[in-house]
């Protein structure tokens, strides 16, 4: 399990998240959402290693998160440059070398899936197929936990629909946790269990997809609104 | 294909509801096999834990059984799926009975609507 208490993160004299405390449950795909400048990326970073919070600690099945011991942690940056001088397969060959739990034939699988070649260099690909690769190089490694900073961002709605069909297919223990940024709501939804609102840098509301369109009548994009306005 | 979803429901109801029509319309045959939960999550494009659920609530109605080692099938019993279409029909004519009464129609100009348009048919 991920628990995160009491976190803090300031950067320079900006906080930009404040005393975050929440637990992700094994098993379950969880909408990180709110609106640009909330924090998200910068809690996925916080979560995957790459940042130390400035106050609290985030744990993974007990122990405190740091850059060396996100091993069973699988992260996906928001960043279209992702090894542009490589090729998909060199770049799953790079992943396999970094991550002993990455299968190359997975990701291999995973691409053809998601209708992608591997022989072209980064740089020379759209943003689609840039997409397609980077979740398969994530998809590829066989962790419990993966956290994606706006993978579907920027993507057209069938490269959408791709991703969203590979992420179900290929997820695939009972025990694997996904948390995943997304401005993409109404396409997303449908693969998530629950929300997890951020509002200035605060977890406003951690909700059950099932709970907001039973309790509240409403799907999530009417949901988030709602939460906006009210404060 | 991917599913678009109502709103105002879960999205649970919606896929139970789906395949209720399914059966109904023929679509699905008794004793048919269903596909696995994960392959059904991807062909509609949701949550894998969504199917479970789909899957268990279909059990409990009893139009689907689940056989040890082997998957989910239409039950081959007619007379659940007989009054499944039972069921449906009264849902299908309450609901249309409450949207004339929101409407403020009577029931007796309906049925003559009705039976106007049985005969323009």
């Amino acid at each position: 399990m991920i628990c995160a208490q009491h976190i803090a993160y300031c950067y320079g004299k900006k906080t930009v998240l404040d005393d975050i405390t929440f637990q992700l449950p094994p098993g379950k795909i969880i909408g990180l959402v709110g609106e640009n400048g909330s924090g998200k990326s910068t809690l996925l970073r916080l979560l995957a290693g790459v940042k130390t919070p400035t106050k609290g600690s985030v744990q993974i099945d007990g122990a405190v998160i740091t850059h060396q011991s996100a091993e069973n942690i699988a992260y996906l940056p928001d960043i279209d440059e992702f090894y542009p001088h490589l090729t998909g397969e060199e770049i799953f060959s790079f992943y396999a070398s970094q991550f002993e739990d990455f299968s190359a034939v997975k990701a291999e699988e995973i691409a053809a899936f998601l209708q992608v070649e591997t022989d072209e260099k980064m740089k020379k690909m759209s943003k689609g197929q840039r997409g397609r690769i980077k979740m398969a190089a994530t998809l590829g490694r066989n962790v419990s936990y993966y956290l994606m900073d706006e993978p579907f961002s920027g993507l057209d709605p069938m490269v959408r629909e791709s991703l969203l069909k590979g992420l179900i297919k290929f997820i695939e223990g009972r025990d694997q946790t996904i948390l995943l940024s997304t401005h993409e709501l109404h396409d997303v939804e449908p693969i998530l269990d629950a929300l997890l609102l951020l509002k200035d840098g605060r977890v406003h509301s951690f909700e059950t997809l099932e709970n907001v369109r039973e309790e509240w009548q409403q799907d999530a994009v009417q949901w988030m609104k709602k939460q906006y306005r009210k404060g | 294909m991917t599913v678009d979803f109502s709103r105002d429901k879960p999205i649970y109801t919606q896929l139970v509801e789906k395949i209720c029509g399914d059966i109904i319309r023929g679509n699905r045959q008794l004793g048919e096999k269903m596909p696995s939960v994960r392959e059904y999550a991807v062909e509609v494009g949701v949550n894998v834990n969504t199917v479970q659920r789909v899957y268990k609530e279909l059990e409990q109605m009893r139009l689907t059984e689940t056989k040890r080692g082997q998957g989910t099938y239409i039950t081959s019993d007619d007379s659940e799926i007989s009054a499944l279409r039972e069921d449906m029909k009264e849902k299908i004519v309450e609901q249309f009975f409450h949207n004339v009464t929101e409407f403020g129609f009577t029931k007796q100009e309906i049925i003559e609507q009705l039976q106007k348009h049985q005969g323009g048919d």
